[in-house]
């Protein structure tokens, strides 16, 4: 059987501890070899065949890096820590190694696919990750915060157990909010035949519903003929793709699509986050049986660009101070929207400063892949975990830097805080709040 | 000893490396066409040929810009690797006496520079191996033993061509670890020269059709 590591972190996590004590070695050799000769064998075969272990994709990854270069926390020393095993044991692995898999894989990686970019044959090593985290899903041992947000998607169809009233009232009140600045201002509910179909993730309301009041303003001041859904389908975030419960995560995809769908809207406009832009885009609509998504859908930074390019919205300020910007991966090397996105900041920013290496090479913020939500207990070594983001914001010199992704924002954040940089963080939206021209007559 | 290996061993290591590789590549097409369809739904020749040129062109990606030094190497060796053997003279010879086939050479001072070259790649790879934290760590006698499989043929032959040692045992060893090695392609990590096309292929297929980024 597999041995097992030195813990570097001493963290328990009830979601492990109890998840691993309801495991046997006949149970665990079933659901492994079930996953693995399942769907994606042929590159799970091809991937673990080819890979000449030359340690290449150890540079890509922010945990080997923030850890001093630790050989365990590269791609493929995680790779070897994880499947690798199991493939080497026939499957016949013990609960101990199986929570093991589970902390490597749910808090040592981010699935951010950077490390792809650096190994010479393309080489998934998110993806073979993913398919660990599946193995720990079936097992049932998931991070508990994880796990509870992954329950939630299940039984309300959002990551934050909103219910339905809740959340209207969310909306209405952000709509009275907005209309002391607006009075015309309207959020419309269940409009149906309209263009646009606005959707956000579980803790917008729950935590930021600022943003939704920021949308509104934006939406409105443009013009734009555009709706929110009441019901199931609103939550466009997905937790439970990343903790590997696929079954759920198709449901709640589903029932996004299918809000636009009973809308007759001509297409889906997403609030600011990464991990929920590739849930649509990505991975839930494959699971879906769609290749792509089955109606249009863009990103926020890519609706933005778009009002900008088209005129439908003035910047009469700008900001003044530095300003930096982080590449959320799911949006970037997940969707290509560095472009946008600097067109944007240099519309609305005097003094932009690129952070080094950017663009799609960009390293992640370490909260995404669903690391964040792994919650409280796991918070100190995600954060210790990307010294190099914190040096390379640092670098900039910057005061603010823009985080276009609500678990970047979060992330950043934290790291700001742990790192004392003296410097804050913000969506896009908040400082086009601060640079668009609101319109005399809409003022009235 | 030399009859076998110059012989029906030889026939042996032609047909195990051309059919294994044939097998290998055929399973893994039935594998993704019944188990994988994501593979063949974003393919996209485009951006797979895109993804190989950046990769097979020196320096051709931000990671060979970062390490230099091993970039060098590491293409030394791989063109060493592969050129020598077609384009030696005395094996063009040999094969122009059994099926009565040649093509270019090159000349016998280069191929002796080429295999000193793929003999000191070999060495730095074995070294690094061991003295770079993160590769020793995934390193196991089997890498080791690959390495060794593939510098094998270049040691020998350069022993046997300058006949320090007695000139026909080399010839026969020489031979046969030629062999080993071509046996040893479809069926050993070494079969990265096979699916090397294929996972770069996918994604490039990826990431230039799907996330429109590069991958290099
Ligand atoms: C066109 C075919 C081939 C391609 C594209 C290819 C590509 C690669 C790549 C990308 C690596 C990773 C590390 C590096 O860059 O050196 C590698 C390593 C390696 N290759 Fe190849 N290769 C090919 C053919 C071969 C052949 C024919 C052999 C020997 C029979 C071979 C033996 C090796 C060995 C031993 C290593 C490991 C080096 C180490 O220990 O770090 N390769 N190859
Ligand atoms: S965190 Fe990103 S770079 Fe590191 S192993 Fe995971 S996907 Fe690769
Ligand atoms: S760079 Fe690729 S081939 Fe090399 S060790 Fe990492 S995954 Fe394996
Ligand atoms: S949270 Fe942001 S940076 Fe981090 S993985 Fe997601 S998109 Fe990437």
């Amino acid at each position: 059987m597999a041995g097992l590591l030195p813990r570097k972190w001493d963290i328990t996590d009830i979601g492990l501890e109890e998840g691993a004590k309801g495991l046997s070695p006949d149970k665990i050799r079933t659901v492994i070899k079930k996953v693995l000769n399942g769907e994606g064998l042929a590159r799970i075969k091809a991937y673990v065949d080819t890979c000449i272990h030359c340690g290449l994709c150890s540079v890509a990854c922010h945990h080997y890096l923030s850890n001093d270069c630790e050989p365990r926390f590269a791609p493929v020393g995680k790779i070897k820590n994880t499947l690798w095993e199991m493939i080497k044991n026939d499957g016949r692995v013990s609960p101990e190694f199986i929570k093991q898999a589970a902390e490597i894989a749910y808090t040592e990686c981010n699935l951010c696919k950077r490390c792809s970019m650096y190994c010479p044959f393309g080489i998934d090593m998110a993806w073979m990750l993913s398919v660990v985290r599946r193995i720990c899903h079936l097992c049932g041992v998931v991070p508990q915060y994880l796990q509870d947000t992954a329950n939630s998607h299940s039984v309300t169809m959002n990551q934050m157990w909103v219910k339905q009233d809740e959340w209207i009232d969310t909306l209405q009140w952000q709509e009275e909010e907005a209309q002391g600045e607006i009075p015309s201002l309207r959020i419309p509910l269940d409009k149906e035949g309209a263009d646009i179909m606005y959707s956000v993730i579980g803790p917008e309301p729950k935590f930021r519903a600022q943003l939704i009041y920021s949308a509104a303003v934006l939406f409105n001041v443009a013009g734009l003929n555009w709706t929110m859904p009441s019901f199931d389908g609103w939550d466009n975030s997905d937790m439970a793709m990343y903790s590997g419960d696929w079954e759920v995560m198709g449901r709640v995809k589903k029932a996004h699509f299918e809000a636009a769908m009973k809308l007759k809207v001509k297409k889906i406009v997403m609030g600011e986050c990464g991990h929920a832009f590739r849930s649509v885009y990505d991975v839930g609509n494959r699971w879906l049986g769609w290749k792509m998504h089955p109606i249009p859908i863009i990103h926020a930074v890519q609706f933005y660009y778009e009002l900008l390019r088209d005129g439908k919205i003035k910047i009469v300020r700008k900001i003044k101070e530095p300003v930096t910007l982080h590449d959320p991966c799911n949006i970037m090397r997940g969707r290509g929207l560095m472009d946008c996105a600097r067109y944007v900041v240099k519309a609305i920013c005097e003094d932009f400063r690129e952070m080094y290496p950017n663009r799609e090479h960009n390293y992640c913020c370490c909260a995404g892949g669903g690391v964040i939500n792994c919650g409280p207990p796991w918070k100190k070594k995600r954060v210790e975990s990307n010294k190099v983001k914190a040096e390379q914001m640092a670098a900039t010199g910057a005061k603010i830097v823009i985080t276009p992704c609500h678990n970047c924002h979060s992330g950043i954040e934290d790291i700001i805080h742990y790192y004392k940089l003296p410097m804050k963080n913000v969506f896009i939206i908040d400082l086009l709040m601060q640079c668009i021209e609101i319109p005399e007559e809409l003022r009235a | 000893m030399y009859d076998l290996v110059r012989g029906p061993l030889l026939w042996v290591s032609f047909i195990v490396f051309i059919g294994g590789s044939i097998v290998r590549l055929a399973y893994l097409a039935y594998l993704a066409k019944k188990k994988d369809h994501t593979v063949l739904t974003y393919a996209n020749f485009k951006f797979g040929l895109r993804s190989i040129f950046h990769w097979l062109v020196p320096f051709g990606s931000t990671n060979m810009r970062l390490r230099p030094v091993f970039t060098i190497v590491s293409f030394l060796f791989h063109i060493g690797l592969i050129f020598t053997p077609i384009f030696l003279l005395a094996h063009n010879i040999l094969w122009y006496q059994s099926w009565r086939i040649s093509w270019w050479t090159i000349p016998d001072w280069l191929a002796d520079i080429m295999t000193v070259v793929v003999i000191l790649a070999g060495v730095y790879l074995f070294v690094r191996r061991r003295v770079c934290k993160e590769v020793r760590y995934v390193s196991s006698a089997s890498d080791y033993i690959l390495l060794t499989i593939a510098v094998g043929p270049f040691l020998t032959g350069f022993l046997a061509y300058h006949q320090w040692l007695p000139y026909k045992a080399m010839l026969t060893l020489h031979i046969l670890c030629g062999e080993i090695m071509l046996m040893a392609i479809p069926f050993t990590r070494l079969d990265h020269m096979l699916f090397f096309w294929l996972t770069r292929f996918y994604m490039g297929s990826e990431f230039g059709g799907v996330r429109h980024v590069k991958d290099w």
